[in-house]
């Protein structure tokens, strides 16, 4: 096709669409650039910064997911800067917040050699969870702060504003008006938040009971227990 | 709990509910002032009476320092713990005040009258250690003699040449002692495109830390589509160790709008806004005066008007897309670049934002010309330039030079003979040691030396000071302020600032150096925006030039 962008990937010619991300030419020739905010169905933010590569004639590292392919692109997407930043990151990442539900980013951690014991004596989010409504948990323990909750939410999605933040830099928390519980949120329970976390922080409720030990009989038994018959007027 | 009266907030609420979410800023600035914090209940009615959601409207008091969810003290005692500070026993006066009224930093008194908490640094730096005391600057404070100054903070200025600094020092700030806006009618005389070329030809670059070519920014925006365009002042200085905008906006600030009115007319844009500190209250009164005073001289109108934005304390918003975010009424996370303002400012819009000391040059280029104003300076650094003298010297102050004097010049002006470092161009700025007396400060032979101009911060310390304090401190400040949107900052500014405090104490650990140089390097390689970017730039300055600071003993 005459309008197609022709670019250079870790040595590779490839040739993409318009307004190709870095990423997704990168897909197209098989190469594979780690993500943790990135999802299909949000804005991307460019925030976790695993997807970055290294562009000739850029000063810094470019977030793949948001930078268009351009033509003559020089790209590298494992140079040794590109694989540093990606390594410390998901070593500060273990060092801040259970991994223990975020199987993609523990693979991503072996794959770069990326210890959890890299930064001893490191504060770590230690924050109660949330069990506030019969849907689902918030376990902020294990928030990566991806956005993504927040962005299906609000004008991604939903349309329904009930998530903001708590506090700000390494204090910044996933956060209700005035930490409301969720009932008294304009939370629809949509449960659009919980199917794009990467890392079991939310978690629908029956699931974080199987784990417990539950079986799905006594599970059945304590939400019917909840039934009530119609009121008769 | 007592009852919340909420009935007079809607006459409080009126004036910013026309601008919706953008009013968000003022609106929580108003009903805290009358509140003395934001109660739940209150920031529901913000929330309504501005059509904003109550979970965004709870997001942006939470990222904002200086709003309150919780009841403060009617005397808001805020403690600058930040270097210039700490190096005149900020510390003792935060241990002094706090015990003294019984409290722990961040705490209010038993009676609920006083609230003391520490601070980011205020912007006094050269008349240290310095409280904002609710609205006023309380400065050149001595326990031992039990002396201050109360109230609005006096304006040293020394230096060789007074070209941005004319009005300064005199400590008035009227119209009438300005004078007209020659250079304003100037430039109204010549087309827009001959006023960009004007200031190409002077070699303008931004003072506010980014040295970008000012002319490319009004370019940029002159050429680009848009219903509405911005001017935006950037008076947001935060950077510890600066105080230049400080100066110029309380004794001059008619100079700042002069060139914001040509850059209005350079670029077609119909409304202006200046974005000023939380943490200079006192400069606000000082500002609408002025303001008030251009319109009614007819400089500022309905074709072009300027409107003022008092930020609440997050360094961040002086990164400029965080400040659009701010003036839009959101929490003040930088936007990816690009688009870049130019094009996509505020509120999307085409936007030139240039910052104080810069805005001062321009009348100042127009008046005299390019060519005469590139008389001053170097080749390749025209013009006058700010410097923020502080810490261990004689006269600390604001020095006006032409570009090219050399480090020794300014010191000796500055009464300082001997020293350890310099940190120069602030939080984000890199170590001077006496090796680099001789170098020049102009932007060419500071960048051969490794030392960035930053903005004009030139923070002096003797033999006697540890610099491992110094970086910690350093390290506390951006974990602070770090927006916490991107990861590399988020978590690279607190695992910095938590290996700093243990050198500090003496107990590094083993393998700290190389953790502090990946973390510094993910930050420099991989953050979003300048903080993060700019966040290790002192720390691995200083573990170059003073590797003997840095000795890791074993577990």
């Amino acid at each position: 096709m005459a309008d197609e962008i022709t670019l250079n990937i870790d040595g590779q010619e490839v040739s993409v669409e318009p307004d190709t991300t870095l990423l997704d030419a990168a897909k197209e020739i098989g190469v594979d650039i780690p993500t943790i905010c990135w999802h299909e169905a949000t804005t991307s933010n460019g925030l976790c910064r695993l997807c970055v590569v290294e562009v000739e004639g850029q000063r810094v590292l470019q977030p793949s997911c948001i930078v268009k392919a351009g033509a003559g692109m020089q790209v590298r997407t494992r140079s040794e800067k590109v694989v540093r930043a990606r390594k410390t990151i998901l070593e500060m990442l273990a060092s801040s917040v259970d991994l223990s539900d975020a199987p993609e980013v523990l693979t991503m951690m072996d794959e770069y050699g990326a210890s959890p014991e890299r930064f001893p004596d490191a504060e770590r989010r230690e924050i109660e969870v949330k069990d506030d409504n019969p849907m689902f948990l918030r376990d902020y323990e294990k928030c990566v702060l991806c956005w993504r909750c927040v962005q299906v939410c609000a004008e991604d999605a939903q349309y329904t504003f009930a998530l903001s933040f708590n506090g700000r830099g390494y204090e910044t928390e996933i956060g209700t008006f005035f930490d409301s519980e969720m009932p008294a949120t304009s939370c629809v329970f949509c449960g659009q938040c919980v199917g794009v976390c990467p890392s079991g922080a939310l978690k629908p409720k029956r699931e974080f009971l199987l784990e417990q030990g539950m079986s799905p009989k006594e599970i059945t038994v304590m939400s019917s227990g909840r039934k009530k018959r119609k009121k008769k007027i | 709990m007592s009852e919340i009266d909420l009935s007079p907030l809607p006459k409080i609420l009126n004036p910013y509910t026309a601008l919706g979410r953008s009013g968000l800023l003022p609106a929580l600035h108003a009903a805290q002032k009358h509140y003395g914090w934001l109660p739940q209940e209150v920031a529901k009615e913000v929330a309504k009476a501005l059509t904003v959601s109550l979970a965004d409207v709870h997001g942006v008091i939470e990222f904002y320092s200086m709003f309150y969810s919780e009841p403060v003290g009617e005397k808001m005692i805020r403690v600058c713990t930040d270097p210039a500070c700490a190096l005149k026993g900020a510390d003792e006066l935060l241990d002094h005040l706090c015990s003294h009224h019984d409290v722990q930093p961040g705490g209010t008194t038993a009676d609920g009258v006083r609230t003391i908490e520490r601070s980011p640094c205020l912007g006094l730096c050269e008349q240290a250690p310095a409280v904002l005391f609710n609205d006023e600057a309380e400065s050149y404070i001595d326990l031992e003699a039990c002396t201050y100054e109360l109230g609005r903070p006096p304006s040293l200025v020394y230096g060789t040449i007074r070209e941005l600094t004319e009005n300064c020092g005199s400590e008035t700030a009227s119209l009438d002692v300005y004078g007209e806006y020659t250079a304003l009618k100037k430039a109204k005389m010549m087309q827009p495109a001959n006023v960009i070329a004007e200031i190409k030809s002077s070699g303008l670059v931004g003072r506010g830390g980014a040295a970008f070519p000012t002319a490319i920014k009004w370019e940029g925006a002159a050429n680009a589509d848009g219903d509405e365009k911005y001017v935006i002042c950037n008076a947001d200085e935060s950077e510890p160790g600066t105080f230049k905008d400080r100066v110029l906006l309380l004794d001059d600030p008619h100079s700042t709008i002069e060139g914001m009115c040509i850059a209005a007319h350079a670029i077609g844009a119909t409304k202006g806004y200046i974005y000023l500190r939380g943490e200079y209250p006192y400069i606000l009164p000082v500002l609408e005066n002025a303001l008030s005073e251009a319109r009614d001289a007819g400089y500022l109108s309905e074709v072009f008007d300027i409107e003022i934005r008092l930020g609440a304390g997050a360094y961040i918003c002086g990164e400029e897309t965080a400040l659009f975010e701010s003036i839009e009424g959101k929490r003040g996370f930088p936007r990816v670049k690009p688009p870049f303002p130019t094009t996509n400012g505020l509120f999307g819009m085409p936007t030139v934002i240039n910052n104080v000391e810069t805005l001062c040059n321009v009348p100042l280029i127009i008046k005299k010309g390019a060519d005469e104003y590139r008389k001053i300076g170097t080749e390749k650094s025209p013009g006058p330039k700010l410097f923020c003298v502080s810490g261990d010297v004689e006269k600390p102050g604001l020095y006006e030079v032409p570009f090219g004097v050399t480090l020794r010049e300014l010191l000796t002006m500055a009464g300082c003979d001997t020293f350890q470092a310099v940190l120069f161009g602030g939080a984000a700025g890199a170590f001077a040691k006496p090796e680099h007396l001789d170098v020049k400060l102009t932007f060419e032979d500071l960048r051969a030396a490794g030392l960035p101009l930053g903005s004009g911060v030139v923070m002096v310390f003797n033999e006697t000071r540890d610099l491992r304090d110094v970086l910690a401190r350093l390290g506390k400040f951006f974990a602070h302020e770090s927006c916490g949107k991107c990861y590399p900052c988020q978590m690279g500014t607190q695992r910095q600032a938590e290996i700093l405090a243990r050198i500090a104490d003496g107990k590094m650990r083993v393998g700290d150096t190389e953790r502090l140089q990946d973390v510094g390097w993910t930050m420099i390689d991989a953050s979003l925006c300048g903080l993060g970017q700019t966040a290790p730039s002192a720390v691995l300055s200083a573990m170059k030039e003073f590797p003997e600071l840095f000795v890791e003993s074993g577990e």
